[in-house]
């Protein structure tokens, strides 16, 4: 912009359900990549001033009855679905994917993985559509090495929604192999409109080589350009 | 009037039960080569107060459908009676 206007650092806030284990991880990861973070507790009903949302992982109210059904019923989820339909970025990882598809912002569910396995490594990935606030300007095809912490993160969706997805071409990231049975290699998804995006696997834990991979600032940076293109609209 | 419901949810046919596919394995090692057709659930008890059996009903179909099953990937069956 011309003028000497000053570019501020795109605002995000991560959403702090009980149970959330991975929000100081998102804080951190998004500020080292120039962004400016700051922790929202469940019981906030707004969410002006925030450029993007990120619900990140760990277990939601102890993930009783299914991981993410408790935790949709909190008062900044209303919040965080009208951010949403206002066209504004959304990003649940792990455990914040699973609070998304309870409360209807993202299509499917997430099962237990296939071999009943709590799954902790890194997982190759596969961007397969740019059309996402997580993956825009990143091109298809590209390989990314981050990992997967999860118990229940076996994507399913009945053929007509993923006939959807793949249509609209929604599915965001495919694991290169399939870890925990996820329909069609899913590991995230995108809604419509390609503003929320729900994946499995760990971006805030991949930042930097002396974690064992950088490929998750891809994303996050990807996410913190998004909104920094929602703060100048 | 109280009621007592019961609520049972399982995962809806055709979708992947692996909790169910195991316990099933195991069976023939325990002499249960007879049983088949195995899907794993869970089971919901609870008090409800109601005008009558048909109001408490509806209050447990709602609870069922909002919250103790996830209709993308689970069914739910109930019983209501008084308690």
């Amino acid at each position: 912009m011309a003028g000497g206007a000053r570019v501020t650092a795109a605002r995000v806030g991560v959403v702090v359900f009980p149970g959330t284990n991975c929000e100081h991880d998102a804080v951190s990861a998004l500020t080292s990549l120039g962004g400016q973070a700051e922790l929202v507790w469940h019981t906030a009903e707004r969410l002006e001033g925030f450029d993007a949302v990120v619900l990140p992982g760990g277990f939601a109210h102890g993930d009783y009855l299914r991981p993410g059904a408790i935790a949709r019923f909190a008062p900044v989820m209303g919040a965080v679905s009208r951010f949403a339909a206002a066209g504004g970025p959304v990003v649940g990882i792990c455990n914040g994917f699973q609070v998304l598809t309870e409360a209807g912002l993202l299509p499917g569910a997430l099962q237990k993985n296939a071999a009943l396995r709590f799954l902790c490594a890194p997982a190759a990935l596969r961007v397969t559509s740019s059309r996402s606030v997580l993956t825009a300007g990143v091109p298809v095809g590209t390989e990314l090495m981050v990992p997967i912490n999860h118990f229940s993160g076996s994507y399913v969706c009945d053929a007509a929604t993923l006939e959807e997805l793949r249509a609209e071409d929604r599915i965001v990231l495919r694991y290169v192999e399939n870890p925990n049975g996820s329909v069609d290699d899913i590991a995230a998804v995108a809604n419509a409109a390609g503003n929320v995006v729900g994946l499995m696997p760990h971006p805030e834990r991949a930042v930097s080589e002396l974690l064992g991979s950088a490929d998750g600032a891809v994303l996050l940076r990807a996410l913190l350009a998004s909104a920094a293109g929602e703060r100048a609209a | 009037m109280r009621f007592v419901a019961r609520v049972e949810v399982r995962l809806r046919p055709g979708i992947a039960d692996p909790e169910g596919a195991t316990i099933e394995r195991a069976l023939p090692a325990l002499g249960f080569d007879d049983v088949h057709g195995v899907r794993a659930g869970r089971a919901f008890r609870f008090e409800v107060e109601a005008a009558d059996a048909a109001a408490a009903e509806a209050r447990v179909e709602e609870l069922a459908h909002r919250l103790l099953a996830n209709p993308v990937i689970e069914d739910s069956e109930w019983r209501v009676v008084p308690g």
